[in-house]
């Protein structure tokens, strides 16, 4: 019995030994969909420079996947990487000592202020995730039915509910394609997307962290009024219309518009048979500084209590490289990569999206940072108010004050 | 007297199965459960409260208008099922039980089919089928001339929730109906040829003696679907997601207490507030039970055959 356990333990010294040089790294992510590209591009690209450390991708379904990398962390079964979702989700895990302290990882350097924000504590102070990728928000819009009907990309709200009229009127397509039944979309692709430009982006996000605006104000009603008018311009029945029946009906060429996010490039690629174009969300008159919403939305961070601490850095700086950023940005056109270095791509769409960097003032979604931090749930909220804005069953001016009563009710500065 | 009884072990080992499983996927996290809604995080971690979680539920205005929300809905949702689901099915398994009919076991098999079927796949296909886009529904209206009836029912505050009740109604109508197929047959003929020689046959034959004879098995399958109703949440959730839309109109316990729980996009999982509402689902079922188990129940007649 005991021969048999020694032979066995030597057995698994000796098989064991190869492996000891090989360390294996884990990366817990909800981008499913991603799974080939880490397979087939990024993991090569790496192992070409670090062939003694093998990367497994191992996704969860995005709906799942916070309530899966919780239990996992706190049974000490997690990967060595962990994606970060931004704000919140990521920093109660820091703060439970899940995360690494990355503030001196090497290739942090690569990424300004803005990027790392996500990834930060409130006073900055700890970095614990590396910013991988960021989306913009505007409209992808048929060209082709756009330049059968002569409609020129709108850059004014004048413009814009022309164009729509003008599509309506014509009836060939449903002026624009978005439903209220997943309600998401309303709030991210209607309100954060149409929204900086009347808060002014940055300047208004932080004087609503810091008390000095309300929701009440008129620079915050402003997007739910424009929402309000869109109700006219959605298609038949879009009060039970799902987000994958609006991506459909848009890349079936039964729409014209699509209130977009930057992640939708690569799927409509693959879908759309026509040419597609993109316009940034329209300022109020002609010449007026233009917002956009350029959303941090991927990280990715270090399990602290990974056996692996030394490779899975050397992995992390490698992420912060340029070299990583120029794959992925490329690999997921319409992931816009953080990393200061200027990133050269291909798809033509993608191009258009990030060019508005340099045109517009980027910011992020108004809810993200801290104001999603108490009961009631201010994002969950503004789900629910865009969504009934857009229907018609609350105003804009209600539904701007039950998300400043909701907010004023737990968060400090606003009471 | 006598010696004293021996032990009667076999009871304990015949028992032990099913008490230990029963014991240990049930009772244990129910009791884990509710011992976890009388505690909540405090100034230096988590701390015993008493019941003030279950003070915030009932007192605090934003949570107890979620919750008696989510309460109205659901008792709408029972109330749906026992208009529609149980008379339907009451209905269909007389006429099943019809010597006459042909095809019986086909009908049969085909109605009751839907309640195997998964909730992922009955929300999807009646998703589908109502879609107002590429929906069925609006043309097979239209083929008989009733398009302008169709509307986007999924999506409208005041339809949403019967339109769901009406789907779970339809996927689950195969219970009672073979429920009460089974009480049916199980009536003994000698009944049925006396009260046809008192001259009692037809519809009077099922109103005045079938009806009286399977009455317990329509209690039983009432607070089936009582506790069945209440612990829903797969369709809603399936159908209309977490958030429950529109605007929380087909927001039901089960889905208020998954948001509250689990957490929801950047909304944080709170197990103490999400265990004080398992809590008062409990309660509130087990009130539901009690209620028939004590004021129904024993005064049904039963007849002996």
């Amino acid at each position: 019995m005991k021969k048999t356990s020694v032979t066995a333990l030597l057995t698994s010294t000796l098989l064991a030994g190869p492996a000891l040089a090989q360390t294996t790294l884990t990366i817990e992510s909800w981008r499913n969909d991603d799974l080939t590209i880490w397979q087939e591009t990024i993991i090569p690209a790496f192992n070409a420079q670090h062939p003694d450390i093998s990367v497994v991708f191992s996704p969860t379904a995005p709906a799942e996947y916070n309530a899966v990398l919780n239990s996992k962390l706190s049974a000490g079964s997690a990967g060595d990487l962990i994606t970060c979702r931004p704000f919140d989700a990521s920093l109660e895990l820091f703060n439970q000592g899940h995360l690494t302290d990355l503030t001196d990882l090497a290739g942090m350097a690569n990424f300004s202020d803005v990027a790392k924000s996500a990834w930060q504590t409130d006073d900055g102070a700890a970095t614990f995730c590396v910013p991988m990728a960021s989306v913009i928000h505007g409209f992808i819009y048929n060209a082709d039915a756009f330049a059968a009907l002569g409609i020129e990309e709108p850059k004014t709200e004048a413009e814009f509910y022309a164009a729509l009229d003008k599509i309506k009127a014509d009836g060939t397509y449903i002026p624009m394609a978005m439903g209220t039944n997943d309600q998401w979309e309303a709030a991210t692709m209607g309100y954060n997307n149409i929204g900086p430009t009347y808060w002014k982006g940055e300047e208004g996000r932080r004087a609503l962290i810091a008390g000095e605006q309300k929701l009440t104000d008129p620079q915050w009603v402003a997007p739910f009024e424009q929402l309000a008018k869109w109700k006219d311009y959605l298609g038949d029945g879009f009060e039970a219309q799902t987000y994958p029946d609006s991506q459909n009906l848009f890349t079936l060429g039964r729409a014209a518009i699509y209130p977009a996010g930057s992640w939708e490039i690569s799927g409509f690629n693959a879908q759309a048979d026509f040419k597609m174009g993109a316009f940034a969300p329209p300022v109020a008159a002609a010449g007026d500084t233009c917002y956009i919403s350029d959303h941090t939305d991927i990280g990715i961070g270090m399990n602290a209590k990974s056996p692996n601490a030394e490779a899975a850095k050397v992995f992390l700086d490698w992420v912060a490289s340029a070299e990583f950023a120029t794959l992925y940005a490329n690999a997921l056109p319409g992931f816009f990569s953080l990393n200061s270095t200027p990133v050269q791509m291909e798809d033509p769409l993608a191009q258009e999206f990030v060019s508005w960097r340099g045109e517009c003032e980027p910011t992020i979604r108004s809810t993200y940072q801290i104001l999603s931090r108490g009961t009631p749930n201010l994002e969950n909220e503004t789900w629910n108010a865009s969504a009934n804005v857009i229907r018609g069953s609350e105003t804009p001016a209600d539904a701007a004050k039950r998300l400043q009563d909701g907010l004023a009710s737990w968060y400090e500065p606003q009471k | 007297m006598a010696a004293r009884k021996p032990v009667r072990w076999h009871i304990a080992v015949f028992l032990a199965p099913a008490v230990v499983i029963y014991t240990a996927i049930m009772i244990i996290p129910l009791i884990g459960t509710l011992n976890l809604s009388l505690f909540n995080k405090g100034a230096d971690g988590v701390e015993f409260v008493g019941l003030s979680n279950f003070a915030t539920l009932f007192g605090d205005p934003r949570w107890s208008a979620s919750f008696w929300n989510a309460l109205g809905n659901n008792a709408w949702f029972f109330f749906i099922h026992m208009l529609v689901q149980n008379p339907i099915g009451i209905a269909l398994a007389a006429i099943l039980s019809t010597p006459r009919l042909r095809m019986a076991a086909f009908y049969r098999t085909a109605i009751f089919i839907p309640t195997i079927l998964s909730f992922v796949i009955v929300g999807f296909v009646w998703k589908l089928i109502l879609s107002p886009i590429w929906g069925i529904a609006p043309g097979l209206l239209d083929l008989v001339g009733l398009k302008s009836l169709f509307a986007p029912w999924l999506g409208r505050e005041d339809s949403a929730l019967t339109t769901l009740a009406l789907i779970s109604v339809w996927q689950f109508v195969g219970i009672p109906m073979m429920l009460i197929y089974a009480a049916l047959l199980s009536i003994p003929d000698e009944v049925l040829e006396a009260a046809e020689m008192d001259g009692i046959t037809g519809i009077s034959q099922f109103w005045k003696i079938k009806l009286p004879l399977i009455l317990p098995s329509i209690g039983i399958i009432s607070i089936l679907t009582f506790v069945g109703n209440f612990n829903a949440f797969d369709l809603i959730y399936v159908a209309q997601g977490a958030l429950a839309g529109p605007d929380f109109s087909t927001d039901i316990l089960g889905t208020f207490l998954y948001r509250t729980f689990f957490g929801f996009q950047l909304q944080l999982g709170d197990p103490y507030m999400g265990s004080a509402i398992a809590g008062a689902m409990f309660g509130i079922i087990l009130l539901g039970v009690c209620v028939y188990l004590f004021g129904i129940q024993t005064r049904l007649r039963r007849y002996q055959f």
